[in-house]
């Protein structure tokens, strides 16, 4: 098991490298750099000059990325040109909105989607069973963004009972995470679906093993067969994938804050792309892969401690 | 055995229960196909026309979908929204599938190091969300259809290659491609003429797969102000710009993102009913 997961965690890291490389480099080549934006048309070349020298620009690609790296891994994430502050600070007070985002709709899909898969799994080809199928279905179609227009729609101008306000954590966390629950809402609902379908297609294949019948034939009831026999295999894989969906999660927060207004870091880096302003790209980039991965490396992890089965590979 | 029967009880189920999924996705795609085609050569007005009497008209005979701030025929304008984000998906389909396939096939059939270095780097694509992705290179690169069509094809190859490649694996070593080995036959000609077509149900499950991520990525992109040019609209980009009189014209976001959701679901259930009728694991 150890060697394995060095493995991974050395995969972990190179993975990371090649994003923070493509993230740098990237905004490195592409011809036109920020100053024109910052300064405005009337510049003077000295001014031209001293802005380039006080961001670092007129050193080569290879010593500006490594500057940044080193930077960067202390906490560093350098100076935005579009804000006069350090992008380390905007990132961090932005985060708090995004994280709470992404954490709500986490915890609303295990809250939605694991009671559901269960009972149209016990009453397959049920009413309930027949209902949710066809639910899934149609939810998993549905971009998370439609979802959350929807919501809005629903909530804010036919029920009246959200207000399209956002409300910052400083006035209250109460108010605060009312506000988040349709956004996360939102982001919630089609992963449910999928989640949903994953746990009743795995249940329903472990229901259908040998092992099965033999905790029936002992004697044990429908109840503690699921319980005890069925729920722990067939949870593996539904384990795993929402493990692999945070990075989803993230992604669809991302939008969702356009939809709803939140000022956390989707609204950031979308304006910051607008503007050019690439510290503040590059460092949200390479921070949400870290997410990302990290995620991936603790789903791997779980499956392992799940199903001891996958040392033998 | 067990896997036997199994076998023998989901075909009989099969031949005896109609695939629903198959028949109302099918019906459904077929409909959007050409409702969507027939915007490519008929538009009721011209999408990008505007007209100051018919400013914020609400749903009528005249306008099916109503009109915007502007005056432009929402009904027009979805037809023509919903032809640039078929288009898309459709070219990014062709790219990502097309590359997947063949390095997917040929990583899979002769395996070694570079098949485990190519993985290796699709793995590590495929952990990140597209959407992510693709913004960070429209970051560079900057809107337009090409580029979204060029960042959202390139980053749906490792998903194909994946998919591709595990299903030659299972069938490389299999007796009839070893006959065919014995026989002489090119290896080329082994990977495209003798495997490809055993794998053709998973291949399209995988399409219909891909094509709703395309729609849906291009959807969010362009949402997100990313995506296409404001010349040449797709159902995202009216979304968005439908975002500022969302609750006054309620219809200039609610067509769209219907005719949006239709076609997912569609091609949804077509997949479903593919995965149910061949029993492919989805």
């Amino acid at each position: 098991m150890g060697k394995a997961l060095l493995k991974r965690a050395g995969l972990l890291i190179g993975t990371l490298l090649l994003v923070s490389v493509l993230a740098f480099v990237a905004f490195s080549v592409i011809p036109g750099d920020p100053t024109g934006s910052v300064l405005g048309m009337e510049a003077t070349d000295e001014q031209i000059a001293a802005f380039r020298a006080r961001m670092g620009l007129d050193l080569p690609v290879w010593q500006r990325y490594w500057n940044w790296l080193t930077a960067f891994v202390t906490g560093d994430f350098g100076q935005s040109f579009k804000f006069d502050m350090p992008v380390s600070e905007l990132v961090f007070t932005r985060a708090q909105a995004t994280l709470v985002l992404a954490a709500a709709a986490f915890i609303l899909i295990v809250v939605i989607s694991l009671p559901l898969g269960l009972i149209a799994a016990r009453r397959q080809g049920g009413i309930v069973d027949r209902v949710v199928t066809v639910l899934t279905q149609v939810t998993m179609s549905v971009p998370n963004f439609i979802m959350g227009i929807g919501l809005m729609y629903l909530f804010a101008l036919v029920l009246k009972w959200f207000r399209p306000e956002y409300v910052p954590l400083k006035d209250g966390l109460g108010a605060h995470l009312r506000y988040m629950l349709l956004p996360a809402l939102a982001v919630a609902l089609p992963k449910s679906a999928m989640t949903v379908k994953l746990l009743r297609g795995s249940i329903l294949g472990e229901l259908g093993q040998d092992y099965i019948r033999t905790a029936y034939s002992k004697g044990s009831s429908r109840g503690s067969v699921l319980r005890r026999h069925v729920l722990r295999n067939a949870m593996i894989p539904v384990v795993t994938f929402l493990a692999m969906a945070i990075g989803d999660i993230m992604a669809g927060s991302i939008v969702i804050e356009q939809v709803f207004s939140i000022p956390g870091l989707g609204r950031i880096l979308i304006s910051s792309i607008g503007t050019r302003d690439y510290p503040v790209v590059q460092a949200i980039v390479v921070l949400l892969a870290g997410v990302v991965v990290l995620c991936n490396f603790l789903a791997d992890l779980l499956y392992r401690v799940m199903d001891p089965r996958i040392d033998g590979r | 055995m067990v896997f036997a029967r199994q076998r023998k009880q989901a075909d009989t189920k099969n031949r005896k229960q109609k695939n629903w999924y198959l028949t109302i996705g099918i019906v459904l795609t077929a409909c959007m196909l050409i409702f969507i085609t027939v915007g490519f050569f008929w538009t009721p007005y011209k999408p990008s026309a505007l007209s100051a009497a018919d400013r914020e008209a609400a749903p009528s005979l005249r306008h099916l979908f109503g009109c915007d701030q502007m005056g432009r025929d929402v009904f027009s304008r979805t037809l023509e929204g919903a032809g640039s984000t078929l288009t898309i998906a459709l070219a990014v389909l062709a790219v990502g599938a097309v590359c997947g396939l063949v390095i997917g096939a040929l990583c899979g059939y002769y395996g070694g190091r570079l098949d485990a270095l190519i993985m290796r780097l699709c793995d590590a694509v495929a952990a990140f969300p597209s959407v992510l992705l693709a913004l960070v290179v429209l970051a560079v690169t900057g809107p337009g259809k090409y580029n979204v069509i060029g960042a959202l094809g390139v980053l749906f190859i490792p998903s194909f290659a994946r998919l591709v490649r595990g299903e030659f694996l299972k069938y490389r070593d299999r007796d009839f491609v070893q006959s065919a080995r014995l026989m002489g036959v090119g290896d080329l000609r082994i990977i495209f003429v003798h495997i490809l077509p055993n794998i053709w149900p998973v291949l399209l499950s995988g399409l219909t797969i891909g094509f709703n991520n395309a729609v849906l990525a291009e959807a969010s992109m362009s949402y997100l102000g990313i995506g296409v040019s404001p010349t040449e609209p797709s159902l995202g980009y009216m979304l968005k710009d439908a975002q500022g009189v969302f609750f006054t014209l309620p219809w200039c976001t609610a067509f769209p993102a219907a005719v949006a959701i239709l076609l997912i679901l569609g091609m949804g259930m077509v997949g479903e009913g593919i995965r149910e009728r061949m029993g492919v694991a989805s």
